[in-house]
């Protein structure tokens, strides 16, 4: 039980980062975006693979939090 | 990449109003199941273990089972009894997953075929000589989990049916597809047709052209197929009943053979360049000791992230919606489903926006390993 | 072993083979006939689409071209009636005044043919006035010779006075 609740709590740290990083990326794409309408579409799309790589380091949190949780199903 | 033709108004008005019934359905099937399986549970052990069921049941709905399951538990169960068949020491083994069902702890050693099994929480294991203190014919480590040897479990469980049907639905819808193709040369789309056309035709332009550049024609089947796959099971898995309902795209050996997949593509068209970056990198050869075996291990982590990140994304979603389900059960109010239910199609219209980005995200990752390895000269 | 943990993150064999199987048959499947034909319909469509495009914009070209030549046909011929015009009205003015000219000295000449006749015609009334005139006159003269010639005495002072008159200058 104890386990699992300090690996939510890592978890939770993962997805503070993953949270400021991917805030970052759409702000900055936004920004982009704004600056350049006509790039729009390229940066829409390496914005997503950015953030799906950020998002990737949350999830590894996650499923570290998953193996430390232990037999619960 | 300009997904407006695809996000338009007129389809999510048509998806919201399609995520408002099938939440409808959802909240009705769980409140059958859930209710069944969480009141024996108050009244046994009282308010302190309340938790434990509900995250139980949360992942009993996730994990795959070899039934299709409707509504209530014990005898009153409806369900689909799904074929198990077990590769065993005796030979293949196979029996209606119904036939064995009525003790799932382990207590009762049966017979199929001459061979003695047991099942242990939806389990099929091979029985120890003797029961244990508490009448189970299983060895239970520190996690409960058994360490009897298992028979290869080849069923056709509910993932593998879900399964079954999705790639049924594909086939049917782009080979229909391909002979509207065939048939009206030279005419304008119509229908499916002109449904998918815009999709494959962003598949093409947005996903493997930029990434690919001109190869990029012979990796059009495997980047179609992976994405029409991971989407169309996405959606599946956000239907609750039925032809749906399997946590697929969810499920950790589903995306570990697309993970694969991806990466024995990778590696098969390595050019050159590719394997110079793992083996000879841009540093002083005296760092070769230490950047080799990183690059190597570079090579298994971009799969296996992308294994990780499909499966963490659906799971999680399935899990939010489940865990906002809950909440009514938790507080044991009806009136909490009026916080419950909306939250519930509030998440679920964004898991069907969520099941595409990730089928894109899947291809595109895919398209951009496959690119890296395919690149003939250096750009740095 | 830690992945043995949850049956979340435990990869279950069965399902990756039956994955595996249902997903490679779906790929040769959907390779062969699906997106053979799809993929190859859209890039026929593709170009059939830049093709017309094209043609499109070689007819717009020849259109154009077409279109100024046909101004300049329009042009041409528009020059050519105006020469045509100038050209006539030059002619109809020359035949007016052709014809203004011919009238004139036509008229003139009329004129002086009558101006001729009438003088002509004048001369003989005057002549035959004249004539009547002398004859009259002599007729009168004649008579009044007679009667004073009647008697001798008269006759001979007459020829006294004009005798007198007569002075053998």
């Amino acid at each position: 039980m104890i386990v699992g609740s300090i690996a939510g709590i890592g978890a939770g740290l993962a997805a503070i980062g993953a949270g400021i990083g991917i805030g970052q990326i759409g702000g900055k794409a936004m920004e982009g975006m704004a600056r350049q309408p006509e790039a729009a579409s390229k940066i829409q799309t390496a914005m997503l693979i950015a953030a799906a790589f950020v998002e990737a380091v949350a999830l590894f949190g996650v499923v570290v939090a998953f193996l430390g949780t232990g037999n619960v199903g | 990449m300009d997904l407006s033709h695809i996000f338009n108004l007129k389809k999510i008005a048509i998806t919201a109003f399609c995520a408002v019934f099938l939440v409808a359905a959802h909240a009705q099937e769980h409140e059958n199941t859930d209710s069944a399986s969480v009141e024996p549970v108050e009244t046994e052990t009282g308010h302190a273990d309340k938790e434990a069921p509900i995250s139980e049941t949360i992942l009993h709905h996730i994990a795959d089972s070899h039934e299709w399951h409707f509504w209530g538990e014990g005898e009153h169960k409806v369900a689909i009894p799904l074929p198990v068949i077990l590769v065993t020491k005796n030979g293949i083994v196979t029996f209606l997953s119904n036939k064995h069902d009525q003790d799932e702890h382990g207590k009762e050693v049966f017979e199929e075929k001459g061979q003695q099994l047991v099942n242990f929480h939806g389990g099929y294991y091979y029985p120890t000589a003797a029961a244990n203190h508490e009448g189970e014919y299983v060895v239970l480590d520190q996690y409960k989990v058994p360490t009897n040897e298992k028979p290869l479990d080849l069923s056709i469980t509910k993932n593998v049916a879900s399964m079954l049907i999705s790639v049924v639905v594909i086939l049917f819808v782009f080979i229909s597809i391909a002979n509207a193709y065939k048939k009206r040369v030279g005419k304008a789309p119509k229908g499916m047709q002109s449904l998918f056309e815009p999709i494959i035709i962003f598949v093409r332009d947005d996903i493997a052209k930029p990434q690919l550049g001109h190869r990029y024609k012979g990796f059009m089947p495997y980047l179609l197929t992976v994405f029409f796959f991971v989407w169309i099971n996405n959606l599946m898995g956000i239907i609750p009943f039925f032809p749906g309902g399997a946590n697929l795209t969810g499920n950790i050996s589903v995306t570990a053979m697309l993970a694969l997949c991806t990466f024995i593509l990778t590696n098969v068209n390595g050019k050159k360049n590719y394997w110079g970056h793992v083996f000879t990198p841009h540093v002083p050869w005296w760092l070769y000791p230490l950047m080799i075996p990183v690059e190597i291990i570079g090579l298994f982590t971009k799969p296996i992230a992308l294994m990780i990140r499909l499966f963490a994304n659906i799971t999680a979603g399935h899990i939010l919606i489940l865990s906002l389900l809950s909440l009514i059960f938790i507080l044991k109010s009806v009136a909490a489903a009026g916080v419950a239910v909306p939250f519930v199609l509030f998440i679920s219209v964004i898991e069907l926006v969520v099941g595409f980005i990730q089928a894109f995200i899947f291809t595109i990752l895919s398209a951009l390993f496959i690119g890296m390895a395919v690149e003939e000269h250096a750009e740095h | 072993m830690l992945l043995a943990l949850n049956p979340l993150v435990k990869p279950d064999p069965g399902l990756f083979i039956w994955a595996t199987v249902a997903f490679l048959l779906l790929f040769i499947l959907l390779r062969a006939f699906a997106w053979k034909p799809i993929v190859a319909a859209l890039d026929e469509r593709e170009r059939n689409i830049e093709d017309a495009l094209s043609k499109a914009e070689m007819a717009k070209q020849e259109m154009a071209k077409l279109t100024s030549e046909n101004e300049q046909l329009l042009k041409q011929a528009r020059a050519e009636r105006d020469a045509i015009l100038k050209e006539a009205k030059e002619l109809k003015d020359q035949i007016v005044s052709d014809a203004k000219k011919s009238a004139q000295t036509e008229g003139n000449k009329l004129i002086e043919k009558a101006k001729l006749e009438i003088n002509a015609q004048k001369a003989a009334a005057m002549a035959e006035v004249k004539s009547q005139v002398v004859s009259l006159s002599l007729e009168i003269a004649e008579k009044v010779l007679r009667k004073q010639f009647e008697d001798q005495g008269k006759q001979q002072a007459l020829v006294n006075d004009l005798l007198k008159e007569v002075k053998l200058n």
